[in-house]
């Protein structure tokens, strides 16, 4: 999409989604569109080190759950409204994968995936610790009525979730075409041949893991708004390292579409799915389809579309 | 034009019980012209990793344009003025062969018109055809050309060609070394390793001959081939 349609765009489905609570009067619509939105988000974030650099973090649930647990622990000590909490996660987000990334990112493909894995545990591990933050019990968030435009908490989380998306989806692009997409694409493809044309691996690499970890964070910070109440198991779930990975994948991870496509594809699904299976069994397959895209398309749903596109030219 | 653009100093890189390089001291002057020669597994490549910051050599300095690089990453020896192409062609998959002459562009010297640079680079390697094509979709020459446009783009001071002429035809041999002798006109030094022996022998000015990480030989290109020392071990005579 040219730069010249897709500001206009950006901008239209962000008043789209504010005047959208004045007049859809379905509370569902919102509940269920931050689930979407946030995996727009999540989708978003991890392609940027997953996708444009190849390094696959299994460890997108830390991320989230260290979002949801700072937007608890300055709702609880300051009282900070909810775009001081998006921007707290995303600070600290930030740094978690800037520290995730200096002490893995130099060891190679599967190790680097092994490392990540293991960040959820010592995260969470820290919070169901904590008592501040209600520990293992879990902690209650009683948002405030918004003050202005929006009609209820829903909504008006909706609409915060709605800007992370479109803020994300633009730095992705932004990424994507500049001079940093095609560094990590270098690094994707080979790392010593990068560094060899000038490309300055190693930082290169942490700036995408920082950018990734902060819009990770960001993800889940709107969510005690949302839910009212979080605990770690839920915060800290395995179906976001899970669907993060398995978002790009299907959707295709080699520009920024692939994700967006991804997200709103999972998310429809398992919106229908929740009403008549239970998740562990959505879960299950949610992980078959994911195996079955590593196997037979590793480009996802676009490389799919694009190989079909070339074939019917050929013809 | 003597003065010495790169040192080696008593540089070793061993894998294992085995050693690459073993102890080798190389000067090469600015401007100069210079052929790596010797046998499979000799080390050439080894060298040309321990200079470039590919590899960290267990011993020994290497100085580039008076700067001590030893302990440089291979990026900054890059941006300081050093190219090479790789033996074995390594394409930046997943973008296009444009974006790929863009990368060095991007991050060595960042010029105004790096598209238009990326361009007229590809049509010097005869690839303006495939310029938005992705670089998997190359034949191996293609990718062998497209090494030598990135190594190009860098616009180094000291380029180092691996291989660069590997399986080309007699006529794009030609192209590759009248594109060499124009830069070295220029004044970029050039590092030519290379089996096809006469182009080498047309090229260089001076020529080197390595056996078991080891420079057995060293000096004009006419008595080095002569020398029997380095027929024994690379002609097998």
């Amino acid at each position: 999409m040219k730069t010249r349609y897709f500001v206009p765009a950006s901008i239209v489905v962000l008043i789209l989604g504010a005047v959208a609570p004045r007049i859809v009067g379905n509370g569902y619509v919102f509940y269920a569109g931050f689930i979407a939105l946030q995996y727009v988000v999540i989708a978003t974030a991890w392609n940027i080190l997953g996708g444009y650099a190849g390094f696959v973090n299994f460890g997108s649930g830390a991320f989230v759950g260290v979002g949801v647990y700072a937007a608890v622990f300055l709702f609880n000590a300051l009282h900070a409204p909810l775009w001081g909490q998006i921007l707290g996660a995303a600070c600290v987000g930030g740094l978690l994968g800037l520290g995730m990334g200096y002490l893995t990112l130099r060891i190679q493909g599967v190790y680097f995936s092994i490392g990540t894995l293991a960040l959820t545990t010592v995260v969470s591990t820290v919070i169901v610790n904590w008592s501040f933050v209600g520990a293992a019990r879990g902690a209650t968030v009683m948002a405030p009525h918004p003050k202005i435009w929006f009609p209820d908490v829903v909504s008006y989380v909706f609409f915060a979730m709605l800007t992370m998306a479109v803020l994300s989806v633009a730095i992705a692009r932004w990424i994507e075409r500049s001079w940093i997409g095609r560094g990590l694409a270098a690094i994707r493809a080979d790392g010593s041949a990068a560094e060899c044309a000038g490309v300055p691996t190693l930082k290169l690499k942490l700036l995408a893991a920082t950018i990734s970890g902060a819009l990770l964070a960001t993800a889940g910070a709107p969510y005690p708004y949302y839910a009212s109440y979080v605990e770690p198991d839920a915060a800290f779930s395995i179906n976001y390292a899970l669907n993060a990975l398995a978002m790009p994948l299907i959707g295709g991870t080699r520009n920024w579409t692939g994700p967006v496509i991804g997200a709103l594809l999972l998310s429809g699904v398992e919106q229908a799915a929740t009403v008549t299976i239970p998740s562990e069994i959505n879960l299950l397959i949610v992980g078959l389809v994911l195996i079955g895209f590593v196997a037979l398309a590793p480009d996802g749903l676009l490389g799919l579309a694009s190989q079909a596109i070339a074939w019917g030219r050929r013809r | 034009m003597s003065e010495t653009i790169l040192a080696v100093r008593d540089l070793s890189k061993r894998f294992g019980p085995l050693f690459a390089v073993n102890d080798v001291t190389l000067e090469v002057a600015r401007g100069e012209k210079l052929g790596i020669i010797g046998p499979n597994g000799s080390g050439k490549t080894t060298l040309i990793n321990c200079i470039t910051g590919v590899l960290r050599p267990d011993r020994g300095a290497v100085v580039f344009d008076g700067k001590d690089v030893s302990s440089w990453p291979a990026y900054r020896r890059a941006r300081l003025g050093m190219a090479r192409s790789f033996q074995i062609p390594r394409p930046f998959v997943g973008i296009t062969v444009l974006e790929n002459v863009r990368v060095p562009l991007d991050y060595v010297h960042r010029p105004h018109d790096a598209a238009v640079r990326a361009r007229e680079l590809l049509s010097l390697v005869g690839l303006e055809g495939r310029a938005d094509h992705p670089a998997e979709a190359l034949t191996h020459l293609e990718l062998r050309k497209l090494e030598l446009a990135r190594a190009l783009a860098a616009e180094p001071r000291l380029l180092i060609a691996d291989e660069v002429m590997a399986g080309l035809a007699q006529s794009e041999i030609d192209e590759v070394l009248e594109t060499l002798f124009v830069l070295n006109n220029q004044g970029v030094t050039v590092v030519m390793i290379e089996h096809i022996m006469h182009a080498i022998m047309r090229f260089s000015r001076r020529l080197i001959c390595m056996e078991t990480g080891r420079i057995i030989a060293d000096g004009a290109p006419q008595d080095v081939g002569k020398d029997p020392e380095v027929r024994r071990v690379y002609f097998g005579k």
